[in-house]
């Protein structure tokens, strides 16, 4: 089988995602196409070359509906004959979206492939396209489908994760997020501009580094209404009898915040990549999709890392770095027990607790993120994992070459 | 079964007139009248309009439960369900005005005519009820209740009705949207006629059959509606544990239905109720709750060679708890009360939880002042057993003691009629033994009424072996004069229900002491339907009255006591620990002033968890099957019969209708299974699992209980 390699990686900064957020102006299409330009732009690329687009993105309606990824071809200036695919697997569309990208690579159907992600979540609602799986009565009552924030919740009342354990695992996020910035690691960001060429935003804008715990605390947590009065805690208890509740300890400080944002990744055989004049960044090693139980949902990361891992013949300390989705807080808290992994090796320069996660884009995002901090610190092996609705997890395993 | 009429203005009316029947009743023969009444009208070119009402009290009544009840197979189900779909689709469509002239209470398939016709009148009587009640026996509103309903007043307004079974009275209909006009009960077929010659001919197009429908507060795929969508498995789901089908079939009709054209949401109606109706667990609802209870209700086991009695002057004896509600329930009925007690003070004392109680119902606007200053006349207290005189029966509700029960009698017989009946509301103690101590044994019964009396709708009328028919027969006459529901149970120590019943905290203490992780037992109960999980209620009814009733075991046995495996837990909890349940606020809780009750972690430490911990069904089964189990010997000794079994089991202590009651679970799991699980159970648990032989010749046979 043919090898896939990523020869680069872009995102867009994250505006926050509401009317006063800096991207609420750019249409979904154009937040994509930033992306890709930046692409061609940075590896001077013949875009005629590229076999396929696919863009993750959840809420596939309205503007973000209809195949985005075609869409933001025809936006970018790329070779408008370039064809275009969205896929979603909902928090994971934008991983998943580079795990199909390598699969054709690897496959010897195609030589070079952009996958990433869009998400303009002030523009297009979350769960505005619908969602049957957590809305049809003959799907959520059978499988006890409760929403993602008690399934949070859960994890941590299960493994024992008290508030104060979430709150400073939030407030280690917001400290890296703003070192990371101040020293000017993230190389992948590219700004978004108006028609005009002016920018409109060229740095993350949900983080706030200057967090501590007594802010924190102030928060109330978010989802004792959804357990406590409409059922969601006793319907927990259906699939997790050992427990005598639900702590609510998650809230909106140590959960991912609502963003717009894009991603793009570049992937191709290295022949596809020699052709452009373009040199390898790393290798995909593995990458892959996992199921795991539906109502506690969010367990994804650790068994779909280890199968990852499998298939590439390593364990988890043959990884110098990790990114695990922050979701919420208990996500990452349970990933890193899991696998024993310690600390400094995960999300070491935040993750959407801080920046916020653009649910279709935050895939591509966080490779090239890990891409970034591998090379800044000469290191070579990393790991990308998301926990996913439903009860999914999704991974990518990459080497430096 | 269906009046035909016509007058000169050229309006028909069809007035339902089930004659064989006790109530305007859906079945076969009237559903095909009633077609058959609505095609004539239809093709008679003379009529312009047409009246659907009711020549008797009731407008419909509903579905007739014998024909659902025989339902074997979806495609049976199927063919019953869409011949009134089909009746109601055709006059809704005809192009001829119809109006429900809805004269008296319409409930199911009656109020779904009414939803099918174009205009619908109700008269203005407060008696009336209008309802969707199929999901209380585990169905669903079948001829068009789930489509058409949604579409008239919005689907948020429209689930209570269809997913709770929500009465209303005509006042409440007219503002809920359920009908159009409210009129005076002699001018409702005036208004009708009038109607149709009116406006009838311009309204004969429903909205959902018209150009541009739109749905009322919105369809299902708008934000309004399927944010309800997203939660409401969690409001439905903490409250049915899944056992019941029903409200998730009614959300899927309107989910399914209500994205589609009507005539197309019917049949994914007709869909869901057809696996409704041949599911088990709404067999085991309607057998019970509707033939059994029904039968219960009707005194069916009442001996008949008894003319009825009405009761009108009772007496209570103790003031206690159970008689001081007792009294209470007896005023409330209407009946005059003397209630006696050792003291004055002490017979004062049970009046004022009567107050307690009236004052509460006057301070919520349910009860006037003067009703209240009533019903508290009819009690007298006192501690003269003289009062008693003029009694028509007596019922004893002294402390649960032989010497003072045998005083009790004494002293009461003393005064009372020769023919009066004397009742015992003991709760463990054979009546047989008690009644030696009446001069008139054989109008000695027992009438075992449950705490709280009030609420608690369950009376086991206990036949000793001398009781006579009659004291049979007035005992039963008195618990339906007091608006509860008798079973006919026979003598042993503590009868049906408590003995029953009384395993399940027993197995809770049972898996405690086995290492069981505590809150696996609760959650299990409570998963299994129960209302409130074993260690909770046992606190509730305080571990120190189990405790003590061990010790009184121990005490009248000496030698021959065998230990049992729970004694061990009661002894821990109550003296080593000095938990002795709620009332004094610890028990296998902890109760803070300010929060939650919460399992008392101290647990921990007197049963340790096991390393290897069972799985929830095997825990679920345990504390289910056991009352099963006793249920079947109690059967099988005669104590009981399987239908009262199972109204016993879901009036005395709330065994879940999904379950049909104690003995229907056994029949739902097939006695061939429950029997090879319970042996199993003997092996691992003990001796408490093993079943009687009537009921292991029945797996054999591979019988039931009841059909």
């Amino acid at each position: 089988m043919t090898e896939a390699y990523i020869f680069d990686a872009v995102r867009t900064p994250r505006g926050r995602g509401r009317a006063n957020g800096s991207l609420h102006e750019v249409a979904s299409a154009r937040l994509a196409a930033t992306a890709l330009r930046e692409l061609q732009e940075r590896n001077r690329l013949d875009t005629s070359k590229i076999n396929d687009v696919i863009l993750g993105c959840v809420e596939a309606i309205n503007e973000q509906a209809s195949d985005i990824a075609k869409a933001a071809v025809f936006a970018s200036g790329f070779d408008p004959q370039v064809p275009g695919i969205q896929v979603n697997r909902f928090c994971g569309s934008g991983l998943e979206a580079c795990n199909f990208a390598a699969a054709l690579v690897k496959a010897e159907q195609a030589e070079l492939v952009i996958g990433g992600g869009v998400e303009s979540m002030s523009r297009v609602q979350m769960f505005s396209s619908g969602a049957p799986w957590a809305t049809d009565p003959q799907i959520t009552f059978p499988h006890r489908v409760i929403p993602q924030g008690v399934s949070a919740d859960l994890i941590a009342t299960k493994w024992g994760y008290s508030r104060q354990d979430l709150d400073a695992y939030a407030v280690e996020s917001q400290r890296r997020a703003g070192v990371a910035w101040d020293q000017g690691y993230f190389k992948s960001v590219v700004p978004v501009r108006d028609i005009n060429g002016l920018v409109i935003l060229d740095c993350d804008e949900h983080f706030r580094p200057d967090t501590t715990m007594e802010s924190l605390a102030k928060l109330e947590p978010s989802f004792t209404l959804l357990g406590e009065k409409l059922g969601f805690d006793a319907v927990a208890l259906h699939r997790y009898p050992e427990l005598a509740g639900i702590e609510h300890v998650h809230h909106a400080g140590n959960s991912s915040g609502i963003v717009d944002g894009a991603s793009a990744v570049l992937i191709g055989s290295a022949e596809g990549g020699m052709v452009q004049g373009m040199k390898p960044r790393a290798r995909i090693r593995s990458f892959g999709t996992v199921g795991s139980e539906p109502t506690i949902m969010l367990l994804g990361p650790a068994p779909a890392a280890e199968a990852a891992l499998r298939r590439a013949g390593m364990n988890a300390k043959d990884v110098d770095l990790f990114e695990c989705n922050e979701a919420f807080a208990a996500v990452v808290l349970r990933f890193m027990e899991a696998l024993d992994v310690p600390h400094d090796k995960i999300n070491v320069n935040g993750g959407a607790i801080a920046f916020g996660h653009p649910l279709g884009a935050t895939g591509g995002m966080l490779i090239g993120t890990l891409l970034d901090e591998l090379e800044r610190r000469n290191l070579a092996v990393g790991l990308v994992t998301m926990c996913v609705g439903g009860g999914m997890g999704s991974v990518m395993l990459i080497e430096r070459v | 079964m269906i009046d035909y009429q016509m007058d000169q203005q050229g309006i028909a009316t069809l007035s339902w007139n089930v004659a064989d029947h006790p109530m305007n009743v859906l079945n076969q023969a009237s559903i095909a009248a009633f077609d058959a009444a609505v095609r004539r009208a239809i093709a008679d070119e003379k009529v312009k309009g047409v009246i659907i009402t009711s020549a008797r009290p009731e407008f419909v009544a509903g579905g007739d439960l014998d024909l659902i009840r025989r339902i074997r197979t979806p495609a049976e189900s199927m063919d019953i369900t869409k011949t009134l779909t089909a009746t109601l689709r055709t006059l809704e469509r005809s192009g001829k005005p119809f109006v429900a002239a809805i004269n008296g209470t319409a409930l199911g398939g009656g109020l779904e005519i009414g939803l099918a016709c174009h205009r619908r009148l109700v008269a203005d009587s407060p008696k009336i009820e209008l309802s969707l009640p199929e999901v209380t026996l585990g169905l669903l509103p079948a001829a068009g209740g789930t489509q058409r309903l949604p579409r008239m007043i919005g689907i948020k307004s429209a689930l209570p009705y269809l997913t709770e079974g929500r009465k209303v009275a005509p006042a409440k209909a007219l503002e809920a949207g359920l009908v159009d006009e409210v009129v005076a009960a002699d001018q409702l077929l005036t208004r009708a006629r009038q109607w149709l010659l009116t406006e009838g001919a311009d309204q004969v197009v429903k909205p959902w059959d018209g150009k541009n429908f739109k749905f009322p507060g919105g369809a299902v795929q708008t934000p309004g509606v399927i944010q309800i969508y997203a939660v409401i498995a969690g409001q439905i789901l903490a409250k049915t544990q899944g056992l019941y089908p029903a409200p998730e079939a009614i959300l899927a009709c309107i989910y399914d239905g209500c994205q589609v054209d009507i005539d197309t949401g019917l049949k994914i109606e007709q869909r869901q109720f057809a696996r409704l109706a041949t599911s088990t667990t709404t067999k085991n609802m309607i057998r019970t709750l509707f033939y059994s209870m029904g039968d219960a209700n009707r005194l069916a086991d009442r001996p008949k060679n008894v003319p009825t009695r009405q009761f009108r002057k009772v007496g209570v004896l103790g003031a206690g708890m159970m008689g001081a509600g007792l009294a209470y329930v007896g005023a409330n009925s209407g009946l005059d009360v003397v209630l006696v007690d050792v003291s004055l003070e002490a017979a004062q004392k049970g009046k004022t939880y009567a107050e307690k109680l009236l004052d509460a119902q006057v301070a919520k606007g349910r009860l006037t002042a003067e009703k209240r200053a009533q019903t508290l006349l009819r009690i007298q207290v006192t501690d003269d057993y003289a009062q008693l005189t003029g009694c028509e029966l007596v019922i004893e509700a002294v402390f649960e003691n032989r010497e003072i029960k045998a005083e009790a009698t004494r002293q009461a017989e003393a005064v009372l009629a020769a023919d009066t009946i004397f009742a015992s509301n003991t709760s463990t103690l054979p009546i047989t033994g008690l009644a030696e101590m009446s001069a008139r044994p054989e109008n000695f019964v027992g009438m075992h009424f449950f705490s709280p009396v009030d609420k608690m709708p369950l009376v086991e009328v206990v036949r000793g072996k001398r009781t006579s028919d009659t004291a049979v027969a007035q005992a039963m006459d008195l618990v339906k004069q007091l608006r509860k529901t008798p079973i006919l149970v026979g003598d042993c120590h503590a009868f049906y229900a408590n003995r029953a019943f009384g395993l399940f905290p027993y197995e809770a203490m049972i898996l405690l002491k086995e290492g069981v992780n505590p809150n696996l037992i609760e959650n299990a109960a409570r998963l299994a339907g129960m209302p409130m999980p074993a260690l909770a209620l046992t606190d509730e009814f305080s571990i120190e009255l189990l405790y003590k009733v061990m010790k009184q075991a121990q005490a009248d046995q000496g030698k021959r006591y065998r230990e049992q495996p729970q004694d061990i837990v009661l002894s821990a909890m109550v003296e080593t620990c000095g938990r002795i349940g709620r009332k004094d606020g610890k028990g296998f809780y902890d109760y803070p002033a300010d929060g939650k009750k919460r399992l008392w972690p101290g647990l921990a430490e007197y049963f340790p968890l096991a390393a290897q911990q069972p799985g929830l069904e095997e825990v679920q089964m345990r504390l289910m099957f056991v009352q099963s189990v006793e249920a079947a010997r109690c059967v099988a000794e005669g104590i009981v019969s399987a239908k009262n079994a199972d109204v016993g089991s879901l009036l005395g202590w709330g065994f879940p209708a999904a379950l049909g009651g104690a003995i229907s679970q056994i029949d739902s799991i097939g006695a061939t299974r429950f029997v090879a699980e319970c042996d199993r159970l003997t092996l691992v648990c003990g001796e408490r699992f093993h079943v009687p032989q009537q009921l292991r010749d029945m797996a054999a046979k591979g019988t039931r209980y009841l059909e």
